[in-house]
């Protein structure tokens, strides 16, 4: 199974971790892999804690990303590198959006919001930290958060000279291309 | 045409090109997505409808199949419950055209209240079984499962699980074959499940058994691929998947895509040319136990877990004890469990209960389960879909003899209600009782994501339909008008006195609490009905004292940074629940 690349989008439900995959995707059957990929619905995207997982290669049996396999995890907020940490190679890329959304326990004041996260992840292995939430916003949409880290996504795998603008014109709402165009240009220039 | 698809768009697709005709669900996750194909893309094809529980739609399937038209209900695995009674009985009766029930499970729990392992329903009704294991046989197994249904006069059972249902692979798409309507003829002894028509039916269902078993032992959908004679295994499911990478190219598998009746002797047949059998299954032996009742020896459940989800981790760490290494850090992350919504129109009659002493809140199934969750911590049970009426008149009449201080209040949501909940009401009706039943309408079906409901005004396939006049409704079965209190739930002192006034009558009262879901997309109705401007709360950090009150109600748009409470602009809605409970007047609501 050397051959399959794992791909791992971890965030907090409505973050469009969904439609990041749905264009990554989309461009990874294009070009001609074999291609699973996993979502969280129901009960678990009202706030909690979601993943998306993308599996690519000659052929791909299981729809799920196993423990140490991932390749890259493109962390949609800070926290929840941690969480899913377990699932990445020990020589595997980070790409941390570095913004947080305190959970319910930290907002009451049970448990503190994780100090050290990027100094401790960096020193382990190639991390890529920026604010996609302060881009998307300068670029007039706070939405964009996830074509931006998409972007991200997309130059830490290594996969730049592929259509882009094709394949998300074709997964976005009619009016906003354009946009998420340059949302998607701009998470690449960020890392 | 190649694309890729989720398990349950091929589910549809298949369905589409069975030549389905009717088909009929209750949303559930993981199965919702289902129906919303086929109306969303093939509605001039199949006619689809949401019904208002899991019962009816497999009973208006049966209707649509004995009538002579293919058909379809879909539900997740403990909608299958609700459905069971039709399902047995339909199983002796068989049927005139097709008929397939989806059952999709959900293993790892990530969206119910239970993991049952459905298959034994195939089992028990004595019904054919199919299992794909990837969004390709979703939709290629929906045909064959259409032609066995009308081959042996039966209900066929398709059971997915949420990896088949939510994980997309490619799916290479075929052509819709027309199914010729079957034209219907009366047939009392056929259709008529009297007992005098029941026993010769009851061995038709063993004469067909032995027909099923044939097939299973014949059929490519069970078939062996023979590598290495070293190790076999069976699989079934995505659990086939799992093994298939773990075990790799040295195995020889036995790949089931027809799991009832089981395939014994082709499964004998594998276990002899294999020296050591797994048999690799998610959830209860249901294959291990009958492969070891036919003498087979094999290696099953004392090594792959027979709880939560499987994946090929489980799998490996069970079959050879290793895990693979991974990143690891010594800082933990808290926890983050699904919450109510910021503006969600739960929150504010939570918040209410949440205040009350000595009042037992029976809870349901939907969004608003969550308000069991801290800070609220407003209900005491969930069980099933209709049960907070039902055990909350049970929990008030104990109460009566033995506490009579405590008090019970039931929380149900709108579609929920309808559901199930509606006999319940009718049960505190008539058997005289004094709980309080709250409905809880948002005006859509929340927690799988927005489905029309019989109260909403509109139809799965999009056309207006009466709404259910809930006051009316509960009148009818025996409420009183005076007992019955309506609520905007985002204005708090409008929950306490209702709650004050139910709380003290003597007879059952229902509080309906009405404002539209926060994610819902507003419906015509919707907007003429409720101000849903836009507004936003702010907090006055003159005023403010940092006291956490607001905090208290739990919603995810206040925070404090530095020991100074915000408002997270991005998710406040304005609901105003947070301005109401601050003792210091120090939030204040622009846009009004």
């Amino acid at each position: 199974m050397a051959d399959i690349k794992n791909i791992l989008l971890v965030g907090v439900g409505g973050q469009g971790t969904i439609l990041a995959s749905k264009i990554l995707s989309t461009a990874l059957v294009s070009a001609g892999y074999d291609v699973k990929m996993s979502e969280v619905h129901g009960m678990a995207q009202r706030g909690g804690s979601v993943t998306t997982q993308i599996r690519y290669g000659e052929k791909v049996y299981s729809p799920i990303i196993g423990r140490g396999e991932a390749d890259v995890m493109v962390c949609f907020e800070k926290m929840e590198a941690l969480r899913w940490l377990d699932f990445v190679k020990p020589d595997g890329k980070l790409v941390i959006n570095d913004y947080e959304i305190p959970s319910a326990p930290i907002l009451v004041g049970k448990e503190p919001y994780p100090e050290g996260i990027i100094e401790d992840l960096s020193a382990k292995t190639e991390v890529s930290v920026f604010k996609a939430a302060d881009i998307a916003r300068e670029l007039g949409n706070p939405k964009t958060m996830n074509i931006v880290l998409l972007g991200a996504l997309v130059k830490a795998m290594g996969i730049e000279d592929m259509d882009w603008d094709n394949f998300i014109s074709m997964n976005v709402k009619k009016g906003f291309e354009e946009l998420n165009i340059k949302a998607f240009r701009a998470g690449m220039a960020a890392i | 045409m190649k694309l890729l698809m989720t398990g349950n768009e091929a589910a549809a697709r298949g369905a589409y090109e069975a030549g389905v005709v009717f088909a009929s669900a209750y949303p559930g996750t993981p199965s919702t997505e289902i129906l919303e194909t086929l109306a969303g893309q093939h509605r001039d094809k199949i006619y689809s409808e949401w019904a208002p529980n899991e019962k009816v739609a497999v009973e208006a399937a049966i209707g649509a199949a004995i009538a002579g038209g293919r058909a379809l209900a879909c539900m997740k695995h403990v909608g299958v419950n609700v459905a069971a009674d039709p399902l047995m009985t339909f199983g002796y009766t068989g049927t005139t055209a097709g008929f397939v029930l989806v059952s999709a499970d959900d293993p790892g729990m990530h969206s119910s209240q239970n993991e049952q392992d459905n298959r034994y329903y195939a089992k028990f009704a004595k019904i054919p079984m199919l299992e794909p294991s990837n969004s390709q046989e979703a939709k290629d197994f929906m045909p064959i499962a259409y032609e066995l249904s009308e081959k042996w006069n039966t209900p066929v059972f398709f059971r997915m699980t949420t990896r088949v249902c939510h994980s997309k692979s490619i799916v290479e798409w075929g052509e819709r074959t027309e199914a010729e309507h079957i034209k219907y003829v009366k047939d009392i002894k056929r259709y008529v499940a009297t007992p005098a028509h029941a026993k010769p039916m009851r061995e038709k269902v063993e004469e067909r058994m032995k027909l099923m078993t044939e097939f299973a032992n014949n059929t490519d959908l069970n078939k062996p691929e023979y590598n290495g004679r070293e190790i076999g295994v069976i699989s079934a499911g995505v659990a086939y998947q799992y093994a298939r990478e773990v075990f790799g190219e040295e195995a020889s598998y036995l790949k089931l895509g027809f799991t009832h009746p089981m395939p014994i002797e082709t499964i004998r047949a594998f276990a002899e040319k294999v020296d050591k059998l797994y048999v690799v299954e998610e959830l209860e032996p249901y294959m291990e136990e009958q492969i070891r009742a036919a003498g087979i020896d094999c290696i099953g459940k004392s090594v792959i877990p027979n709880m939560g989800e499987l994946d090929t981790d489980r799998v490996r760490l069970g079959v050879y004890g290793k895990e693979n290494p991974s990143l690891k850090s010594d800082i933990k992350a808290a926890d983050r469990p699904p919450t109510l919504c910021a503006g969600c129109p739960h929150r504010g009659f939570f918040y209410s209960l949440s205040r009350r002493k000595n009042v037992m809140v029976t809870g349901d199934i939907g969004c608003y389960t969550l308000g069991n969750a801290e800070p609220l911590f407003a209900i005491d049970t969930t069980i099933c879909m209709g049960a907070s009426i039902s055990s909350g008149h049970g929990a008030s009449k104990v109460f009566e003899r033995s506490e009579p201080e405590m008090k019970v209040v039931s929380v149900i949501g709108d579609s929920t209600f309808f559901h199930s909940g509606v006999t319940s009401l009718m049960d505190i009706a008539y058997n005289g009782g004094s709980s309080v039943a709250v409905i809880l309408d948002n005006r859509i079906t929340g927690m799988t994501g927005h489905q029309q409901n019989p109260g909403s005004g509109y139809t799965l396939m999009g056309d207006p339909a009466p709404e259910v006049d809930i006051p009316a409704l509960c009148m009818a079965m025996g409420i009183k008008k005076e007992n019955i209190h309506i609520v905007n739930p985002n204005i708090l002192a409008e929950n306490d006195a209702a709650l004050d006034a139910a709380l003290a009558a003597k007879e059952p009262s229902v509080i309906i609490t009405k404002w539209p879901c926060v994610l819902k997309k507003p419906s015509r109705e919707d907007r003429e009905r409720f101000d849903l401007s836009k507004k936003q709360c702010k907090v006055d950090p003159e005023a403010c004292v940092n006291c956490g009150t607001c905090i208290g109600t739990g919603c995810p748009a206040l925070f404090a940074r530095d020991g100074k409470v915000e408002i997270d602009s991005g998710s406040c809605t304005g609901c105003g629940v947070c301005q109401q409970v601050c003792p210091f007047g120090a939030i204040e609501k622009a846009g009004e």
